[in-house]
């Protein structure tokens, strides 16, 4: 392995966290984009199937992940354990803003049909949305977005990760105008 | 009604838990997906009618995002018995809006599953540097001392509130007994004193409810005529005088 790929691998292991490209690469200045792609491709070929952890590209950064497969063992034995899952309300929430964004409560409402500031203050509290930029109306409300946690939670590379509304099922069925059969 | 959905006694099948849904358009699409009907061209007198009789389990409390549902069905419903003219292609289906959010929605719910997919996944790999939950440990033994109790005792109680008390009466007024009293006194005498009437000395010791019971008492034989009540002086003890019977007057 290159000594490019191995000090990445060990910036990898001491951070307990996603590292960004621009991160990695400040790590060595001399090396170029270029060259640190390089090396995380050569670092994550060589974790390939040999290893019980893979370099994974996730909430715009790398991060080395234990494999699916494991987690039920480690769990088990309570070295780690999942972390508790989002409620409908909560994805609802998220999947709106995340789509949205930014987006302002009213909006959220409006389309879940049901009161979300409770949902959106947890939402905040948690780390997954924050307020991004004020709206121009009445008032100008505060409109969020989504963080960096939002990515990691989901596993997500960035935003472009979630899937395009075109590809969804019911997308493909278009609101026609009702009445035209008649 | 015969719709699957409803609560029926007799019928312990198929039960709606309003908790399961996280909102009206939930619970509507549900009522379309049981009923199989196409969403972009909606029954809505059907539809209203279960969406009401499943509401109506409802407290209000966590009724009003379901009741502004039910009256917009409501006013679809009642925009769609209105006749329209022939040829005329201004006219809009009222229920196009409710069709456009009910999509709208649907496609969140799709975004919700994958996202709690997606979630799941991600869930089952662990990065480095994991960090247990802290445990919920017992609250750490207080290190104060005695003035800071004090001190703190008395911020409390500097706190509370006058206490409003309410002071509830045990018993009923005794109007009964008391009118029975002041009938006693007024054959025995002709005259006497609010003192006398209340009885037991008509001091402090006389409790509120009997002196509540003479007033109401007396008040009802003055209305009666049995007795006539006057006020020498302001604040002077009241007199209770025997009334003269009408037959001798």
């Amino acid at each position: 392995m290159q000594s490019l790929a191995k000090l990445l691998e060990a910036a990898l292991f001491a951070a307990s966290r996603p590292l960004t490209l621009e991160e990695l690469g400040s790590l060595d200045p001399g090396a170029g984009e270029h060259a640190v792609r390089a090396a995380l491709a050569e670092l994550r070929a060589a974790y390939g199937d040999e290893h019980g952890v893979e370099l994974t590209e996730i909430a715009e950064g790398w991060q080395f992940l234990t494999r699916r497969e494991y987690a039920e063992t480690i769990e088990r034995a309570q070295f780690a354990l999942r972390p508790r899952r989002l409620s409908p309300a909560a994805l609802e929430t998220l999947a709106i803003i995340a789509y949205r964004q930014p987006v302002g409560r009213l909006e959220v409402d409006e389309i879940r049909g049901v009161d979300s500031g409770a949902v959106m203050d947890k939402l905040v509290e948690r780390g997954l949305i924050e307020v991004v930029t004020r709206g121009e109306g009445l008032g100008r409300p505060l409109l969020y977005g989504t963080t960096p946690s939002f990515l990691e939670i989901l596993g997500l590379k960035d935003l472009e990760d979630l899937p395009r509304l075109e590809e969804l099922s019911v997308a493909l069925r278009r609101p026609t105008p009702v009445d035209e059969s008649e | 009604m015969t719709s699957p959905i409803l609560r029926d006694p007799g019928n312990s099948g198929f039960v709606v838990e309003l908790e399961k849904f996280s909102g009206p358009l939930d619970l509507l699409l549900h009522l379309i997906r049981e009923d199989e009907v196409d969403i972009t061209d909606l029954p809505i007198a059907k539809i209203a009618d279960q969406f009401l009789s499943v509401i109506a389990e409802l407290g209000l409390n966590q009724a009003a995002d379901y009741l502004e549902m039910a009256a917009r069905l409501l006013r679809i419903k009642a925009q769609l018995l209105l006749p329209r003219r022939l040829g005329d292609d201004e006219w809009e289906d009222p229920r196009a809006e409710l069709v456009r959010r009910l999509l709208e929605y649907q496609q969140i719910r799709e975004l919700v599953d994958w996202l709690g997919h997606a979630a799941d996944a991600r869930a089952e790999r662990f990065g480095r540097g994991y960090e247990a939950p802290p445990p919920d440990a017992p609250p750490a033994p207080l290190q104060i001392d005695l003035n800071d109790l004090l001190a703190a005792a008395e911020r409390v109680i500097a706190l509370i509130p006058e206490p409003m008390l309410h002071r509830v009466v045990p018993r009923p007024l005794d109007v009964e007994g008391a009118t029975a009293r002041i009938q006693a006194l007024l054959a025995e005498r002709e005259t006497f004193g609010w003192r006398d009437a209340v009885g037991g000395g008509g001091g402090p010791q006389a409790s509120l409810v009997d002196v509540l019971s003479t007033f109401i008492a007396l008040l009802e034989l003055a209305k009666r005529s049995s007795l006539t009540l006057s006020q020498p002086e302001p604040f002077g003890p009241m007199v209770i005088t025997r009334a003269i019977p009408r037959e001798a007057a």
